[in-house]
């Protein structure tokens, strides 16, 4: 091994790799029955890179070469960095040591445009088979799938992968000639719809021939990058996330705040922050949407184009909706309960199971981890003590947060002395 | 009247506990790990001799108003060696046997609430061992790691990084609690060592492969390059990889 040029590729090709955001590594059920190296079943955070993000993949291009100019991306053609490339061979042994030493829980490889889209896939899905055929490597793989590559190439990408991922990018067709105009919306919708069907027909097989090979199981993803350009709005973003959950059966829609890496005027200057807290609220609204039974109309519609910057989702929709509140946690089915802010699934169900022994009251609930602060706006149980029915959404509001902040303020000191 | 009941630590002896409180119709009891000592400062005091067809009738008897999960659970809440562990099993167990019905989930009982949360830190614990266990490889070819828990979950390992982990050789040392689980490509065997000769932990590491370094080397550069500097927030960091963890994280050193 070459060390020094080994680590210098790595350098390169890993710091340009890291806006990705799709770095899960669950939804996978990848045995390690061959006596081979690893498995792939509950996604496993190995580390937090010091911005809090979970380290979960090896994730690296496998160069950053590109014959595109997509205005968002460091990569881009007209930017002037220093370029590598890896060999295949080079990126399965970093692969291997990585998993061997317990650093990962798979590969996340994805790549700049050389040539055209197909000799750029080839190569990827080579890095993939040399894994799971010359070293038995059970780990996870996602690969993202190049827009415009041959269906012959995704098929066999789904044979090895356990993800495939064709990035959206833009979450509107509008968003994306505006920043990549090279790019083809359609380029990118096709390989979906040519995965869904693929997906969905070797599951088929897979439950008449126990022996059928696996075809992508945890599924594909995609991502959208966020605050780009002023002309996406929230409900937008998710109408969009919704109509590709729905129509592709996406597993996740990847949400990633815009860092600004370039100096252009079709975007944002250079030194804007980073959407974090929108980008958090993203997330919070998807997982009302996968898990909850939310409707997007019910999060986002058009008296509501954003989301609220100061409260999470949820919250925000029982604000707009005192009407059906206040929720009696003893008697209201599950999907209602899931609805009430401060509950979470876990707590949710835990109530459900517990009141079949006895009815439930304050005590009770905190104990099963409520947030108590936030939900005794919107429930009662079996207790005369704090009903607070009356007040408006708007008091509840300031309440609520008034706690927060002080309770941020309190936090304060000693999470400052911990450095 | 309390009564102090010594046993010798393990889930077996604890169950054989159980049955003498049935057995004796005791009502307040106090369960202790270990030998039996000094007599004296205990009024009634009785010694636990780990016994199968005792034991075996408690745990017969668990498993008839128990799920598989619910066993599970108590043995874990045992495992953990919290101060209350073996009393909010203890209590657990009686009101298994004092209901009708099944109470797995009757979250408002105390004990089935801590045993609850017991099993939460383990399993949180369990967790963040399979993530942060670093393996080094020696010459030998043996991939090496040492770990310094919170609390006893080295037993709960076992099936994860067997599972993982299936052609190469592997151990795992807990320092804190004094011994390891080894892998021959077989099996896995809980083993001890002595690392105060001077010995031990320095010749481990005088004998890495060659590319340990390298890809020691590698992986430190990885976790720099994927961090977005415009995006730090430390708080979140701490709180995803406590400090007391790092001394054993590549990464971190
Ligand atoms: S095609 Fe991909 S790598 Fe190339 S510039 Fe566009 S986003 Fe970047």
């Amino acid at each position: 091994m070459n060390l020094e040029r080994i680590t210098e590729k790595l350098n390169i090709l890993a710091d340009a790799a890291k806006y990705d955001v799709s770095c899960a590594s669950s939804g996978s059920k990848r045995k390690n029955e061959n006596k081979g190296l690893g498995n792939a079943s509950n996604g496993i955070c190995h580390s937090y890179t010091e911005d809090g993000r979970c380290v979960s993949l090896l994730k690296i291009l496998l160069t950053n070469h590109c014959i595109f100019d997509c205005a968002y991306c460091v990569s881009r053609k007209s930017n002037d960095i220093k370029r590598a490339a890896f060999t295949v061979q080079e990126v399965v042994d970093l692969t291997i040591n990585f998993y061997r030493r317990n650093y990962i829980e798979g590969l996340f490889l994805s790549s700049g445009i050389f040539k055209d889209a197909d000799t750029t896939m080839e190569r990827l899905v080579q890095v993939a088979k040399k894994l799971r055929t010359e070293h038995k490597f059970n780990g996870y793989i996602h690969l993202k799938s190049i827009p415009g590559a041959s269906d012959e190439l995704m098929r066999e990408a789904g044979l090895y992968a356990d993800r495939l991922s064709v990035n959206l990018e833009m979450p509107t067709e509008e968003g994306l000639k505006l920043l990549a105009p090279d790019k083809d919306r359609k380029d990118m919708i096709q390989p979906m719809g040519f995965l869904r069907n693929e997906i969905i027909h070797r599951a088929e097989e897979k439950k008449l021939f126990k022996k059928a090979p696996m075809f992508a199981p945890a599924g594909q993803s995609t991502q959208v990058i966020v605050g780009a350009t002023a002309i996406e709005d929230d409900r937008a973003i998710l109408y969009s996330a919704n109509h590709f959950y729905k129509t592709f059966k996406l597993k996740r829609v990847y949400y990633s705040g815009y860092v600004p890496v370039l100096a252009d005027n079709r975007l944002p200057a250079l030194n804007t922050a980073v959407p974090m807290v929108r980008e958090n609220r993203l997330y919070q609204a998807d997982w009302l949407m996968r898990f909850y039974g939310f409707k997007v109309n019910e999060i986002v519609n058009n008296d509501q184009r954003h989301l609220d910057l100061d409260i999470d989702p949820k919250l925000s929709w029982a604000l707009r909706n005192m009407h059906v509140f206040p929720v009696d946690i003893n008697k209201a089915d599950l999907q209602m309960i899931l609805r009430v802010p401060g509950i979470g699934m876990l707590s949710a169900q835990k109530i459900v199971s517990t009141r079949k022994f006895n009815k439930l009251n304050w005590e009770h609930i905190k104990k099963l981890g409520v947030a108590v602060n936030r939900a005794q706006y919107f429930i009662t149980c079996n207790s005369n003590s704090f009903e607070r029915r009356d007040l408006t959404g708007t008091r509840i509001k300031q309440f609520i947060l008034a706690e927060s902040q002080s309770k941020y303020l309190k936090n304060k000191p000693d999470q400052l002395s911990l450095f | 009247m309390t009564t102090t009941l010594v046993y010798d630590g393990t889930f077996e002896g604890l169950l054989t506990a159980v049955f003498e409180v049935y057995e004796h119709k005791l009502q307040f009891v106090k369960l202790v790990k270990g030998e039996l000592h000094n007599t004296a400062l205990f009024d009634s005091l009785m010694q636990i001799i780990t016994d199968e067809s005792r034991y075996g009738r408690v745990l017969k008897g668990l498993q008839k108003k128990l799920s598989a999960s619910g066993m599970q659970r108590l043995y874990v809440a045992h495992l953990s060696g919290i101060d209350d562990a073996d009393a909010a099993v203890l209590g657990y167990i009686r009101y298994v046997f004092d209901a009708e019905q099944n109470i797995e989930e009757d979250y408002g009982n105390r004990y089935v609430m801590r045993v609850s949360e017991l099993v939460k830190m383990m399993r949180r614990e369990k967790h963040r061992m399979e993530a942060f266990v670093r393996f080094q490889k020696l010459q030998d070819g043996l991939f090496y790691s040492v770990i310094e828990p919170d609390f006893n979950v080295l037993p709960m390992l076992i099936r994860h990084f067997k599972n993982r982990y299936a052609d190469q050789k592997w151990m795992i040392y807990d320092l804190k609690r004094k011994y390891g689980i080894y892998y021959d490509l077989h099996q896995v065997e809980y083993m001890e060592m002595d690392f105060t000769e001077g010995q031990g932990a320095g010749n481990v590491i005088n004998s890495f492969t060659d590319d340990e370094d390298g890809y020691q080397h590698l992986w430190k550069n990885y976790f720099k390059s994927v961090n977005i500097a415009s995006r730090k927030n430390t708080k979140l960091h701490i709180r995803h990889i406590p400090k007391r963890y790092w001394k054993h994280l590549t990464e971190k050193i």
